[in-house]
């Protein structure tokens, strides 16, 4: 597979497919890798190249998706003579976005609340997550609505964060079982992982709380509620502020 | 100015292109699992290649069309009929209003794509018509039909009203397009490109994985198809962190039985990736069902790529030269 270290910005460029390709700034969950491909995912979207579709972060890694035959159009646009495949193409033109990025520049994080009824009906699963860390449920629920996470990346499921920053004290692993259904809003705990379900699916999450607030908008752009890079906070909210959010929020 | 829904057939959804550029949000791509067959039927019609159709699985709907219109059907062959005659694919044809449509099983492939001249009117929601059934948004409702569904179509640019109908319900030219080149027949050869984690598997897994056939389980759907041969080991069972994937990936959980991800697919995925199928192959799978088996192909990038390009260059052929003969036919 063609794969290239480049000098500035460590990094490796790789295809996926005949139609996409990964550059791949690291190996682990950390802040400086998140921080360079919201880096060049920025670049990207300020100045899409003629072919560009979109990009799509992950952990360790960005993937950038493109149009090979408007790639190919274009690059015989241009020289009319000798063409290259449209993946060397795309690898240029990503070289050469590579040589700008400036890795001293501070991230701007934005901070969302969700609103989350902990326990009870809301979260089956809170009293698990107690015992298991030799808890109590509000010292779970206090450690939980006290933290800060980083959205890393989108989904799984439309909306869907993959946030980082749980804390050891009430980490859980999945249940044995994963649940048939699993309803939009529920927020859970699955190992080192925290994460709310936009839509209702199956799931194996260990279920602690709900929140009444939607983050899958379909008819909105962008769809998602957050988006990558986002700082999220949970902030504990009563059964009957539950009640009153669900109605003015209307039927989830 | 409608198809009315008799009987919906085993899954029957609109279906477009797909969602293009919301992957980040986790917005599944949806659209055509054959985007060639559909993009015929376009050209068939006069549309633009990318205009929504009904994607047909196996057992087809029984529809009553309300106006007359002009049709086409490609992509596998489910029997199609018109007031119990048989109907020809790849074609365009021209229907009486009051006629029954029909599928009567199918005979070959596995999706059938049904395009009216004009389009369907159903709005777009994310730049697309597509039905994304698990979040139901899209299409018709946000689900697969349902008998009694009416799905009103937009004026076509030609005006059929004063067409006559000698024999029977419908009418066609002589002339079609050869599905031979769209359809291949005997055992689906599927090739692919190495994938991203291709060097994390044994030697001997990755032999197998080209040397013996894979067989389509019955869990397959618009999702990914769930293939089951010799299974597939890793050198070392690491953990991978979550990253895009993309229609064609072919993941292997640690049962070691692969799983093409297809049209539906999720938008990043934890499994390594052994393999992931070129773009011009995507739609021979689609067309493969459930029980029969695949045979796997690895091409290098470049080939890849060459291909995409010869298909893009064949179907823009084809464009033209319906075009041409379309007119041609309609005005008679």
């Amino acid at each position: 597979m063609p794969e290239k270290l480049l000098k500035k910005t460590a990094c490796t460029l790789s295809p996926l497919g005949d139609s996409a390709i990964v550059i791949t700034f690291g190996n682990g969950m950390e802040y400086s890798v998140h921080k360079k491909i919201k880096l060049l995912k920025d670049l990207l979207e300020d100045e899409p190249f003629a072919g560009f579709i979109e990009c799509v972060p992950a952990y360790t890694n960005l993937t950038v998706f493109y149009d090979p035959l408007v790639i190919y159009k274009e690059q015989n646009k241009s020289n009319g003579n000798e063409t290259t495949s449209p993946f060397e193409m795309v690898r240029s033109i990503l070289e050469m976005k590579l040589q700008d990025l400036k890795e001293d520049k501070k991230l701007i994080h934005r901070t969302v609340t969700i609103p989350v009824c902990y326990g009870n009906e809301y979260g089956p699963d809170l009293e698990y997550v107690a015992r298991y860390n030799d808890l109590t449920t509000d010292e779970v629920i206090h450690i939980h609505s006290i933290g800060e996470y980083l959205a890393y990346m989108i989904g799984f499921a439309p909306g869907f964060p993959f946030l980082g920053g749980l804390s050891e004290n009430i980490a859980t692993p999945r249940r044995s079982s994963p649940r048939m259904t699993i309803p939009a809003g529920a927020v859970g705990i699955a190992g080192m992982q925290t994460g709310v379900y936009p839509i209702s699916t199956p799931g194996g999450w260990q279920l602690i709380g709900q929140t009444p607030t939607k983050l899958f908008l379909p008819n909105v752009n962008p769809p998602s509620l957050l988006q990558a890079g986002d700082i999220v906070k949970f902030h504990p909210i009563t059964d009957q502020e539950y009640k009153e959010m669900i109605l003015k929020e209307g039927v989830q | 100015m409608s198809l009315r829904v008799i009987k919906p057939g085993l899954l029957t959804s609109i279906q477009d292109l797909g969602r293009k550029g919301f992957k980040q949000h986790g917005v599944i791509v949806s659209g055509a699992m054959d985007a060639h067959s559909l993009r015929i039927a376009n050209m068939l019609v006069g549309n633009e290649e990318g205009e929504a159709a009904l994607e047909i699985t196996l057992m087809g709907p029984t529809i009553k069309v309300e106006k007359n219109c002009l049709i086409s059907i490609t992509g596998g062959n489910l029997s199609p009929t018109l007031d119990n005659k048989v109907v020809p694919m790849w074609k365009p044809i021209l229907v009486k209003n009051g006629s029954i449509l029909r599928f009567e099983g199918c005979k070959s492939g596995c999706r059938a794509y049904l395009t009216v001249a004009g389009g369907f009117a159903i709005p777009e929601i994310m730049e697309s018509k597509s039905t994304y059934l698990r979040a139901g948004i899209g299409g018709y409702m946000g689900r697969a039909l349902k008998a009694g569904d009416v799905l009103e179509f937009n004026e076509p640019s030609k005006n059929l009203d004063d067409r006559t109908f000698f024999k029977g319900s419908f009418s066609f030219p002589k002339w079609f397009v050869n599905e031979k080149e769209f359809m291949p027949g005997g055992k689906p050869h599927i090739r692919f490109i190495d994938g991203s984690q291709y060097e994390y598997f044994t030697d001997s897994s990755k032999d197998s994985f080209v040397e013996r056939l894979f067989k389509v389980s019955n869990q397959s759907d618009r999702m990914g198809y769930r293939i089951s041969g010799p299974a597939l080991k890793l050198k070392d069972n690491g953990e991978l962190l979550s990253e895009a994937v993309t229609n064609g990936s072919v993941q292997v959980p640690p049962d070691g039985n692969p799983i093409i991800l297809l049209s539906d697919s999720q938008t990043t995925g934890g499994y390594p990736k052994i393999a992931q199928v070129i773009t011009a192959d995507l739609p021979i799978i689609a067309q493969v069902k459930p029980g029969e088996s695949i045979q796997f192909l690895r091409v290098n990038l470049k080939e890849a790529e060459r291909l995409f390009l010869q298909k893009e260059r064949q179907l823009n052929e084809l464009k033209v030269s319906i075009s041409l003969a379309l007119k041609k036919w309609l005005d008679i």
